[in-house]
Order: C-alpha cells, then structure tokens, then sequence
C-alpha cells in the first residue's frame, strides 16, 4: 500500500520553522545523499540524513519525532562534504531543540545507569545540553 | 620562557590530569609556560548551533574577556594568542569567538548582557597546542629539543571531529590532515595511516543507553590501528580519549576476539620525548601503556 | 538647439514607481526642449518610429530618451535617429529604470523626483554634445589563434579557408589537445583520433597556418587591427621537416619518464614521439628527461638518426607578430581528484579518472593492457563539479554522458560485467543524448541515484567498496569493485588562466573566461577583437565546441573582410591652443599614444579612450570626446541643480565597463540604495580631474564617489593609480578649505560585488549626514583653490 502525503499549511509551517531555527536554506539540498554515507552514525539512525533533509523540506512531523535527531553526534562531517554548502548538524540541531523547548527531555538525569562521577566532565556536560536544553 | 594564557576546561582538572600535567611539563621542556587563567568557567562542551541561541556564548566569551585582562593587568605581556589542550573547548571557544567577533550586533548585545565585566574586544586568538607547536615553535625545532626519540614506535593518530571540523574551526585540512602525523615524526615516532582516525567516536552517547554505539566505533577504529601495525594511538580530547580507552572494556564484551591497545595523549608521549618521563601520567590510562613502552626501552632508562 | 524628450514607462517597469507624466512636465520646462512625450515602449518599433517622425517633423536636432540603462538600449536609439540622418552621438540616454525606479521601487516620490533630475542630466549633457565623426582603422587579414585542440583547429581550418593568415600556436609539441585522448565519442560512439587525425593533418598542409606548437606567448601589447605579439618557440632538438618518425632514436633513448599522454600510466623515453597521431609528426627532445646536452653526455639518437634531424644545439627563438585579431581556445584541465582525498585518487590503488579510463580503453583496443581493469566498474559523477567544498558550482555538462559512453564501451566489451553510475541527477539534455542514455540501460548499465560521501579499500583485495543510499528506496548500499571511475568535472585550464590575465580577459565566477554578452555575444570577450571559443569559455562537448570555434572565426572574420574597422569614438584630443609642449600627458599615457611634436598628438589608433592623461596637463589642454570635461560637468551641474537646504546629494562617477554595470545589476536585483546618489557614466574614472571634484563641491555636493574596475579586469591599465592621485590633490584642496577630506571615496569593483555596491553608497550618505551641511562660505573659499602639481 503506497502511503499518500496530504501536503498543507502544516506542512509549510514546519519547514518553515526548522529553516529558521537551523539557519539554514533547506531547500537548497538536491538530495545527493553523500551525508548519508558520511555520517558514522547512519547505520544506527531510523531516517538517514539525507532523509531528515528530505522530510524537513516537505514539512513531515515524522522528522521530529524521529531517533535519528537524537543518534546524530553534531560530528560535523556531513557540513564538510555537503556539496550545497547545507550544515546539516545545525539541521538537526533544531530539530531537536523542536523537542527540547516543548519542555521533554531526551534522557532522564535521575536514571543514568552508570555512576556520573565515573564519566568525564565533559561527557556530561555535553549529553546533558544536547539532551536536555 | 614564552608565556601563554592557557585555559584548561573542567575535564583537564578531573579524568583528564595526566592531559594537562603532561603538557605543561612538555611545554616547559620547549620554552613555553602555560599561565592559567585565573579565573575561568566551563565553556559548555559543545557549541549550541540553532541561529537564535546567542547567549549560549556568553560562558566562551567570558573566558576569553580573561585573557584581555590579563594582559590589562601585566600578567601577560601583549599575548592573546589563548592555548587550548581539550580539543572540545578548542573548538566551543574559537567557534563563539569567530561568530560573535564576526558580527558586530551579537558582539554588543552580549557585552551588554555581561554588564558587570568588560567589554570583549574581540582581540583574542583562540588556538590548539598542537598548532602551537606547529605554527609558533616549528616541529623543525621540537624535533631538535627531543631527547628519547620514540624510535619505531607505531602511532595511530586519532583526530576525532572538534580539531578538524568544521572547517573555519578546524586547525587543519577535513579531509586530508597532517599535523599529528608530523607531531609524531617530531617525535621520532612512525605515524600509521588509520581510516578512521576522523570517524566520530560516538561522543557523549557514551552517556546513557547508546553508549554500544562508542563501543562499536572504538572496535572499528582501533582494530583498523591495528591491521595498520600501531602500537598506541594518540588523541587530543578527554572525550576521545575515555571513548578510547575506558570503552575497550565494553568493547571486549561485545566483541570476544578484540585486543586492547593503549591510548594516549600526544603529550603523553610528548613528555616521554622530552625526557620528562616522570611528567607523563602514564598510571591513570585505562589500558595501561608501560608495558608496551617499557618494552620498546622508553621508559625508566636514564639518559 | 531643438531637443526631443522622450519618457519610457518601460510597459509598468518604469511607471508603477515613477511619476512618468511629472517627468514629462519638467522636460518640457527645461532649456531647448522642443517635444516631450511619454511612450510605453521606447525601444519598440514603434517608440523608435516616434522619434524618428518627430526628428523629420520638428526638425530636432538632439535627442533625450529617459527609460533603461544605455548599455541595454544605447545602440538602438544610435541606429534610430541615425536613420532619422542625425549623427549617432546626438542622443543621450537618462537611466531611471535601473537608477530609479527598480532600486528606489518602494519610495515612489524620491524615485520621481530622482527620474526628473537624471533627465536633467541628460538634457544638459545633450545641449553641450557635437556631432562625432567615426573613427576608423585599416585591418588586416592576420589572425592569431592561441590553443590547438579542437576548437583552435577547427577556427583555424575555417580562417584559413577563407583566405585568411592564421598563426596557431600550441604549447604543447602537437596539437589535437583532450580530443586526442579520447577513446569513441558520445553519442555516436566514433572513434576520436580517427575523426580529429584528418583534420590535424589538414593544419599542418595548410598554406595560410603556420603552426608552431611546443611554443608559448609571452606577450601581447596593442589593441584591434594592431596586436603585438611574442612568442617563445622551446628548442625541440629534432627538425621537424626532416624527422621521419622512424623510431629508431626511441629505441636507443637509455631514460624513461611517466609518458603525460597516458597520464603517467605507462612511460615514454627522453626522446618520443608524443602520440601516434602527432601532428607534426615529429619526435621531440625532452630536455628536462635527457641525460644531458650541455655538455652533452649520452648522444645515442643522434648517431642513429638516418635523416639527420637532431641538433643538439637547437636554442629557443623568439617570434615577433602583428596581427589583427585574437582566438582564445586554450581549453579546460580536468579536475584534480586529490582535491577530495575522501575518494582515495592515487591512494587506492583501484581509484582512476575518467580520462585515465579513456586512456586505458584506447590501448586497450590497441591490444595493450596497461592496468588491469577487473570486471566491476563503478563511476561516481560529479566529482569537482556542483561541489561548494571546491568552490565549484557549475555542473561540467559532458561528465553524465563521457559516463554512459565509457559504460557502454565496457558493457559492450564484455556483457557480463557490472557497470554502475552513481549520480545524482543525469543530464542528458543534447541532441541524441537521451537516446543514447536508453541505449546504456538496454545494456544493462545500472544507474543509481546516489553520491558516495567516501571510498573505502577493502585491505586484502585490494577492492573498492563503495557505500551509498540508495535515494530512490533511502537505503545505503555497499558494494565492493574492482575499480571506481571518478567522473571529474572540467576547471579553467592552467593555460587559459595564464592567457586570460595576459589578454586581460574578464573570467566569470566558475573560472572561465566571460563572453562580452551572454545570451547574444557568445564568443566575443569585452576586449575589442578578441574572441573565445571550447572549452576555454566553459565546459562543452566536442559538437559545441566545433560549433563555437567556427562562430569565433566567423566574427574574427567579419571584423577584418572590410578592410576597416569602426573603433569607439571615445579619444583623447588636445586643444592645440592651449597646449605648449610640455609633455607631462606623455609620461601619463599608459598605452604610449600621446607623442609631442610642438604641441601634442594623440594617435587614435592606440588610444583607448580612458582619459587617464586629462589630469596630467597643468593648461586644462587635453579632453576627452563625448566625455569632454563640459559635458560631464554640465551633468554634474543639473545634479545639484535646486537643492534645498538641509538635503544631501551624492555624486558618483562610474566607471563603465565595473561600476555602472554593476549599478545596473543593484537595481535589476531590486536591492535599494539611498536614492540621493546619482550616477555619471565615465569611460574610467580617471577621466575626473581634481578640479571637477573641487566644483562639483562647490556647487553643492555633500560626497562624492568614484567607482572603477578592479585592476585584474579593467580594460585600461594603471587607472587606479591615477584616480589615486587625483582624489588625492582634490582632498588636499577640500583640506584647505576646511572640508572633511573623506566626503571624497573611491574603490574599485568588479560587476558582481552588489552588497559592496550597497554598503558604500549608503555610507557615503550617513557620513554626509553625520558632517552635515558644507557652509556656503566653505564652498565659495573652494572657488579660489589650485590644484598643486607635486614635482
Ligand atoms: C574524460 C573525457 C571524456 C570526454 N568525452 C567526450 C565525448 O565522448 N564526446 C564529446 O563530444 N566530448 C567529450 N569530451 C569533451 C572534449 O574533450 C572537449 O569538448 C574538447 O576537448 C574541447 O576542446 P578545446 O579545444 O576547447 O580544449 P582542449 O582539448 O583542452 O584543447 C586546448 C588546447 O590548448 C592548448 N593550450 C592551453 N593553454 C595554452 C596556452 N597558454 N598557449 C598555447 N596553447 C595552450 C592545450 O595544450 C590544448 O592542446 C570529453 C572530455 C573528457 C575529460
Ligand atoms: S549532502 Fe547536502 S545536498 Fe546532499 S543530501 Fe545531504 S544535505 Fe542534501
Ligand atoms: S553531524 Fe550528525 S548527521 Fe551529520 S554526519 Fe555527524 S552524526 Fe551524521
Ligand atoms: S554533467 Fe553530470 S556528472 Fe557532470 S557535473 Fe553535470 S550532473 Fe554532474
Ligand atoms: S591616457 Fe587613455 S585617453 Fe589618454 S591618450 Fe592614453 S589611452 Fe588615450
């Protein structure tokens, strides 16, 4: 069965959105999908970034509630070879922060299961910013 | 002595001591004194990238409005140049620098908001050791000052993605980088090509449930060091470096057939270069180098 | 004096911002205005036909037309009322389409208040103009074609047919260039070197080319109808008439060096023949390779050479020329694939170029296997092309199709290979190209929509593993190959870079070099008697470039048959009264074309009509025509004409090759700039003495600003640093009285810097409004300043 995407105003308003929140012009990605296999965490996403691109650009909510948003390391290796110029990690950057102001949170402090005192500093730090605020 | 103003970030001072202690040895060997800053605060770790997040970069900046008033107070003589050894600061400091010293409007607003301190002036140069000792000392020079050279040792660089990417931070070409090939021939060392020595370590998804997806890149990573030949791999960030090193043990759970294989800071073995053995910290590393080392006579023979 | 004026409304372009009708009201007030009347379309046949019947009606003599920019819609109104039996320069244009109302299109009330005072502009620069009479040159018959590939050989061949002397010169010892290299052909899939061999020997036999290949030019000076050239010709160390290509010389030659035919993938000797079809078909000594000449220290060829064709002490000669025209076809270099080490070029060992595959293919056939090839073959397209990372945006337009042709020839070869292409969008837009694409697919060649980010090496097999998505079912694919073809776009070559900064050729923003219009000059380059054709003014297929070599020598063409050429009649004069001999404008020329015998003479064959001498001559006794001082200064008069106290105007001068296009494309874009800026078109900006800015101070101006091309593109050489000069005795005058010395800027420009364009026309108005108004006592003490000659 072949799924029928009813475009409208939603649609519009997300990509909207995540153009201006991510700064970038999502509409200039042509859909090569060299960020796909330059991303080292593409095996483990649901949606590929060059799909994420995709879905941003058609305004699909799917894209937000995606894990592949989450999977994403903010490695920046898809902004050095984006043949646009397109920072994609910014890209997924505000789709996650679409999440995150909506007041959820993408990890529960409270129930890390490995001593926090083991890990580096830095290591919390940055999962606790890019997962929580 | 050359001094510097150096910021270390919280890491150095917790899982990390052997990284700045290493360094500051190392450095001192070659003529350069790392001065604290005497005040500073966490940079946040990782750069916030959405275009309306601007006082994400007030904690950087503020750090660097430190090094101006260092140099307003006589600790330093006319030296902006700021010294970073975790590559993840390196990156999170230059990153705020180049985008609030690039636009005048954001550079106002977030003076105004740090309204008790003064005004960033923009006159800092966030910079990595390493670039340091290529670009300031010379790796010509630092191959001169090494007393022990690392003589057939195999080292696998490992780069990460905060010293390279992106490209207006990174200290070095994204894609075909030679700065720690050439620190590790300054050493003395022979530098083994590693695919992956670019290849996301997973970063902070070693906190919380994915931390398998670390485990699975540390797998990749080292064993592609180690089809190269390496003996040790070296990185320049804590983050890399617990991914690494710390996660082998994970690693060797997942996957029965894998070997651990050291790794160290490249001051570490730095240090060990220089003579400053006592220096290294090689005792806090998760898998332990001195037997390799010791092994190949680096260690524990008086010069 | 009876003055037509004729206001454009531009079909609503010009009308839905500015008040047309009040424009027409205020010509028609203005000194010798005889008829005024607003038209919807100037420029149509019937917009000229009006002029045309008023001209013969009223008998106007001069004529204004206020609607778009003169460089859009200048040489139609000439032709117009010289058909009305005016001379030419008896019509001015005011520019309030790109000037008015496109830039100031939300201010409508500033916009036609602007449109009145540029028409002003015009009426008064009109009523000072005299007819100019044409200023022609004596061509001759001599052509100089740079580049010998495909392109340099067919507009030579076509030159030369036509009766014409063609010099070709080839830096290379034989010409042919990429075409030579190549295995078949797409579409048609003919062979390369059999359909190009026939022609190259056609050049070599041809009586009117004289083809000197393994050479270079060193030099061009002159312009049109009188080029200078020199030309190095590098010592071959063979004679070419007497080499018969036995060989034998090869056979004995000890030193082997990668052979760049094959592209180092097999080796050649010292002393070779550089490629079975060289034309001429002649060895050369490679001095660089030889063991040495001098002294001499092998001396093996020589001595088995029958015909006597070494000389080893054969030296480098230098060639002098004149020729009448240029044709640029230095073509292209392939990208350099170590520029995306993410692709392993020369690391893997199973990574290759496209024209490497070529390469191997044409050996192949010949029954020479120099690599293994194994049996699946992948292409990645796009690699140095539609690529931001390298800064090049441009799609190279032949990769998509060499890749199906070279798919194809290996499908054909053996049906049960595998043979992907990995693309992201296929263009396959010329004549029989799609079809010839279907023809692949029936093949069986697999086309998958992706781009791989990297390549791998598979350690023990050495294979190429590529890992894509799929976009088509967004899953990634991996799959290992026996070799990956890198389809590498097409870049400026080194030698069409170096020719183009000789020549003075502008590039466009991909490299290339720019055509003087895009759409109805393609071969010509904004360099009078220069043209461009192949791959030297972008990426092209074989078709387009024989195409556009044989449109190149067909202007060359119709530029010499005449005999005689129409130059611009913008030249330097001098007023022999005023001038006393002094020859300070000699030494200013920078073309050399200014000679004193008692007074001044300009030789209007080499001036080139920028005006860079008028500041030298203390006595005001050199002017330039159509741009006299009095024209222009008439225009900057009817600028400042009525201002009110408290307003600000700015004077731009504008250069106009860099700065008034680049105005033009400000206001084609719609971007909005302060609307009290007004324009004057100068050839250079060098043309405006430092006692023109000191009046135009006086008479009101609050800034003024003068734009000119950017040293790499300008037509003129050495003008910045005259305007340099110039601007800086006019702020040591403005100094003096009291004048803030910055109210006068300058900066050059190319034609794309539109946001720089912005930036500084609104700051030279906040900076005049932040100095405020000059006190008329100031201005009047400006009357009384001198410009000071230094030495
Ligand atoms: C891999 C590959 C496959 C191709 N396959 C096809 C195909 O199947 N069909 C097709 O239609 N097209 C094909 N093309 C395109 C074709 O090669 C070009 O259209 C054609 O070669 C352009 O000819 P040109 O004369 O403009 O440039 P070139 O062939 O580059 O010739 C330029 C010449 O100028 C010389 N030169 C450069 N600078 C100077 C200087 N300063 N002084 C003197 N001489 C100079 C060079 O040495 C060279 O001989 C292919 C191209 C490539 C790369
Ligand atoms: S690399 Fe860039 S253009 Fe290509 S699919 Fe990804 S975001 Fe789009
Ligand atoms: S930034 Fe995110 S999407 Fe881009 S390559 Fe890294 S992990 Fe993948
Ligand atoms: S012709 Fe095809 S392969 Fe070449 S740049 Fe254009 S789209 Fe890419
Ligand atoms: S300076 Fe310019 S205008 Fe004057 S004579 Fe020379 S080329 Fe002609």
């Amino acid at each position: 069965m072949s799924e029928v995407i009813y475009m409208g105003e939603k649609n519009k308003k997300l990509s909207e959105k995540i153009e201006e929140l991510s700064g970038e012009k999502i509409t200039l990605c042509e859909q090569c999908g060299i960020c796909t296999t330059s991303c080292p965490m593409a095996d483990d996403m649901d949606i590929t970034p060059a799909g994420i691109m995709r879905y941003s650009q058609i305004g699909d909510e799917r894209v937000v509630d995606s894990e592949a948003i989450w999977i994403c390391a903010s490695c920046f290796t898809c902004t050095v070879r984006c043949p646009r110029g397109i920072d994609l990690a910014k890209v997924a950057e505000a789709l996650r922060e679409l999440n995150l102001r909506k007041n959820v949170d993408h990890i529960d402090v409270n129930h890390l299961d490995e001593e926090l005192n083991e890990l580096p500093a830095i290591a919390v730090v940055s999962a606790l910013r890019k997962f929580t605020s | 002595m050359q001094k510097f103003p150096y910021y270390p970030g919280c890491t150095l001072k917790q899982t990390a001591k052997n990284f700045e202690k290493s360094a500051i040895a190392s450095a001192r060997a070659i003529g350069i004194e790392l001065v604290e800053l005497p005040r500073w605060n966490c940079c946040g770790a990782v750069s916030s990238l959405t275009s309306d997040e601007i006082m994400r970069h007030v904690a950087p900046i503020r750090n660097l409005v430190r090094v101006q008033q260092m140099n307003d107070e006589g600790m330093l003589e006319n030296e902006y140049r700021l010294i970073t050894l975790c590559s993840m600061c390196f990156n999170v400091l230059k990153r705020s620098n180049m985008v609030v010293t690039g636009d005048a409007e954001m550079l106002h607003t977030i003076n105004q908001f740090m309204d008790t301190e003064p005004d960033y002036e923009g006159t800092v140069e966030v910079m990595h050791f390493l670039e340091i000792l290529r670009d300031v000392v010379g790796f010509d020079k630092l191959r001169a000052r090494v007393k022990k050279p690392l003589k057939d040792l195999k080292i696998s660089p490992y780069y990460g993605c905060t010293l390279l990417r992106p490209k207006e931070v990174g200290i070095d070409d994204a894609e075909a980088p030679t700065i720690m090939e050439n620190f590790i021939e300054a050493l003395g060392g022979e530098a083994v090509d590693n695919p992956y020595r670019s290849l996301c370590c997973g970063s902070y998804h070693t906190v919380g449930e994915n931390k398998k997806i670390v485990a699975e890149r540390t797998y990749k990573i080292i064993n592609a060091a180690r089809r190269n030949g390496a003996d040790v791999i070296i990185t320049s960030c804590p983050l890399c470096a617990f991914n690494l090193d710390n996660r082998q043990k994970l690693t060797k759970e997942m996957h029965p057939d894998f070997e651990y294989m050291p790794v160290l800071y490249f001051t570490q073995l730095m240090a060990i270069a220089l003579g400053k053995e006592e220096d290294a910290g090689l005792e806090d590393n998760f898998v332990d180098p001195r037997p390799i080392l010791r092994e190949r006579g680096f260690l524990g023979v008086k010069q | 004096m009876k003055i037509g004026v004729y206001v454009c409304h531009c079909g609503g372009n010009i009308s839905d911002v500015v008040d047309v009708e009040k424009v027409a009201e205020f010509a028609s007030r203005q000194p010798d205005v005889a008829v005024v009347r607003s038209i919807s379309h100037m420029c149509s046949e019937s917009g000229q036909r009006a002029i045309i019947d008023d001209i013969q009606q009223y008998n106007l003599d001069k004529i204004v037309v206020s609607a778009c920019s003169p460089q859009f819609q200048g040489e139609t109104f000439k032709k117009a009322v010289a058909k009305a039996g005016l001379n030419p320069n008896m019509v001015v244009m005011a520019n309030i389409r790109e000037q008015s109302a496109w830039p100031h299109h939300d201010e409508p009330e500033n916009a036609t208040e602007k449109a009145k005072i540029l028409t002003a502009m015009a009426i008064e620069d009109i009523r000072k103009k005299e007819p100019v009479e044409k200023v022609t040159l004596k061509m001759g018959k001599n052509v100089l074609v740079i580049g010998g590939g495909i392109a340099g050989i067919q507009a030579s061949l076509d030159l030369a047919n036509a009766g014409f002397n063609v010099y070709l010169v080839e830096k290379k010892p034989t010409i042919g260039g990429h075409m030579a290299q190549l295995s078949r052909t797409f579409p048609t899939e003919d062979c390369s070197s059999c359909i190009l061999s026939p022609k190259m020997a056609d050049v070599a036999e041809h009586p009117n080319i004289h083809l000197m290949t393994y050479s270079e030019v060193l030099e061009v000076n002159g312009s049109i109808g009188n080029f200078n050239v020199r030309i190095l010709k590098k010592p071959k160390y063979v004679d070419e008439d007497k080499c018969t290509a036995c060989n034998k010389c090869t056979e004995v030659c000890p030193v082997s060096v990668p052979d760049e035919f094959n592209l180092g993938m097999t080796m050649r000797k010292a002393i070779y023949l550089p490629s079975s079809t060289a034309v001429p078909h002649s060895h050369v000594l490679d001095e660089d390779a030889c063991l040495g000449l001098k002294p001499l220290a092998c001396g093996l060829c020589s001595q088995v050479c029958e015909a006597d064709a070494i000389n080893y002490d054969d030296m480098p000669q230098y060639i002098n020329l004149k020729v009448d025209t240029i044709i640029v076809a230095t073509g292209f270099d392939i990208f350099d694939a170590h520029l995306k080490p993410q692709y392993g070029y020369r690391k893997y060992r199973n990574v290759i170029n496209a024209l490497e595959m070529e390469r191997i293919i044409v050996e192949m056939a010949e029954g020479h296997v120099i690599r293994p090839i194994g049996k699946d073959i992948a292409f990645i397209q796009c690699v140095g092309s539609r690529d931001a990372q390298v800064g090049n945006l441009y799609c190279s337009r032949i990769c998509c199709m060499y890749a199906t042709k070279l798919a194809s020839l290996l499908k054909r070869m053996d049906p049960s290979r595998e043979v992907y292409v990995f693309y992201t969008d296929l263009r396959a837009f010329g004549k029989g190209f799609e079809e010839y694409y279907r023809t692949a697919q029936e093949l069986g060649v697999k086309f998958i929509r992706g781009r791989p980010g990297e390549l791998a090496e598979d350690p023990e097999s050495k294979k190429v593993v590529v890992r894509v998505e799929d976009t088509l079912t967004r899953k990634i694919i991996e799959k290992k190959f026996d070799l990956v073809v890198l389809s590498v776009g097409l870049v400026p070559g080194e030698g069409t870079v170096k020719i183009a900064e000789m020549l003075k050729l502008p590039r466009s923003a991909d490299g290339f070099i720019k055509e003087a219009h895009p759409k109805f000059r393609p071969v010509d380059t904004p360099v009078e008697g220069i043209f461009v054709a192949g791959c030297a003014q972008g990426p092209k297929d074989i078709p387009d470039t024989v195409a556009q070599a044989s449109a190149a020598a067909a202007r060359a063409m119709s530029l010499m048959n005449k005999g005689e050429y129409e130059m611009s009649p913008i030249k330097a004069f001098v007023h022999e009264d005023l001038c006393d001999g002094c020859g300070l404008c000699v030494e200013a020329c920078p073309v050399d074309a200014i000679k004193v015998a008692g007074v001044a003479e300009i030789n209007v064959a080499v001036c080139k009509g920028c005006g860079a001498c008028i500041s030298s001559c203390p006595r005001n006794a050199i002017d330039l025509r159509i741009f006299s001082n009095e024209e222009v200064m008439a225009q900057v008069d009817a600028a400042l004409r009525d201002k009110k106290p408290g307003e600000k105007r700015i004077i731009m001068f504008a250069d106009d090759m860099c700065t008034y296009t680049l105005a033009d494309g400000v206001g084609t874009a719609k971007l909005k700039y302060n609307s009290n800026t007004y324009i004057i078109r100068v050839p250079s900006s060098s043309r405006v003495t430092p006692e023109m800015m000191v009046r135009a101070f006086e008479k009101g101006a609050d800034g003024i600003f003068l734009g000119e091309c950017e040293a790499a593109v300008s037509p003129y050489p050495d003008t910045l640093k005259v305007i340099e000069e110039n601007v800086k005795k006019a702020r040591e005058m403005l100094a003096r009285a009291g004048i803030e010395e910055d109210r006068i800027q300058y900066s050059p420009f190319v034609t794309v810097m539109f946001k720089k364009f912005v930036a500084l026309a609104n700051k030279m108005l906040r900076m005049a409004e932040k100095y405020g108004d000059i006190p008329e006592e100031k201005r009047r003490r400006l009357g009384m300043e001198k410009v000071i000659y230094h030495e």
